[in-house]
């Protein structure tokens, strides 16, 4: 296990298998997203009380979801770079943040969306999922300016990592926060026993499991990236390149 | 058309699907763009330095 791990760690091998997976990942959440959307969008049965914006749940959910996991991976990532200093994990920190924001700005886009129809508004500045999820995306793009910010990588990557995990707290509470405190968003539903029909939730999780491996194929593309260009002075970067094959 | 109207909510849910089509796909391009930049500088680098060796 050990070692299956430490090979991985290393930045050829990874590439090489990264290589290999993407392109499954990526047809695999494409064909699942496309089966879950047409099922959420015409087959799936309308809400009683929200009637067809209810829908809007299928594409809401995963980017919320994602938007919290990238940011997990990011800071995890983060943390075992600063730790065990494994070069791969700053590399995987810093590819995740870019597709985090895009899933935490989509989840703030659907969400305005669903709550005019629903809520009346576009938007409340009083609501703490909102807010929470609001001050996700400035962390995102705190983390992404601190690396750019920073020529020398691996201070960036310290730096970052710190930034990250500070930002944990956040994460903690945009997921809590409807449980804790009185807000327009609905509380949980996904997971909880009677609270959305099997019909209804099958769609949902199809969409979850598509978006994360729409998440794996495009996170796996730009850790590669990520990878070549810190390893761009090794020999093993060099004969890839200049090797009539090349390694895209 | 009753399917695309989605009992009046139609502008609400297909900005929704729509917004997360182009995201998907930004995101997606912009990781292909990088990869592509990045590959292309080293390459250029690498040869550069070959033809000088």
């Amino acid at each position: 296990m050990w070692k299956w791990f430490h090979q991985l760690a290393s930045p050829p091998h990874f590439y090489r298998i990264s290589l290999l997976i993407a392109p499954w990942l990526g047809v695999s959440g494409l064909i699942l997203v496309a089966y879950g959307a047409w099922q959420g969008l015409f087959v799936v049965p309308m809400d009683y009380q929200q009637g067809d914006a209810f829908r809007i749940i299928y594409v809401h959910v995963p980017s919320a979801y994602l938007s919290m996991m990238a940011y997990m991976i990011m800071a995890t990532s983060g943390a075992i770079g600063l730790i065990w200093r494994i070069k791969l994990s700053h590399a995987v920190a810093a590819a995740a943040a870019p597709i985090g924001a895009g899933f935490t700005f989509l989840a703030l886009c659907t969400g305005s969306i669903w709550g005019r129809p629903m809520w009346g508004t576009w938007w409340e500045w009083g609501d703490p999922r909102m807010m929470s999820e609001l001050i996700l995306l400035f962390l995102y793009f705190g983390y992404m300016a601190l690396r750019s910010s920073i020529d020398d990588t691996t201070k960036a990557d310290k730096a970052s990592a710190v930034l990250a995990l500070v930002g944990i707290v956040n994460v903690v509470i945009v997921h809590f926060s409807v449980e804790w405190w009185s807000s327009l968003h609905q509380g949980q539903t996904v997971f909880k026993k009677g609270t959305m029909d099997a019909d209804m939730r099958i769609p949902l999780f199809i969409m979850l499991i598509g978006f994360t491996l729409l998440f794996g194929s495009m996170l796996l593309r730009r850790i590669r990236t990520e990878v070549l260009y810190r390893e761009r002075r090794t020999r093993w970067v060099r004969e890839m390149i200049l090797s009539p094959k090349g390694g895209t | 058309m009753d399917g695309l109207a989605m009992g009046g909510y139609g502008a609400y849910v297909w900005s929704c699907y729509g917004l997360t089509f182009v995201i998907v796909v930004f995101l997606n391009w912009r990781g292909r763009l990088r990869q592509k930049r990045v590959y292309r500088e080293i390459e250029v680098r690498l040869k550069a330095l070959e033809d000088r060796e």
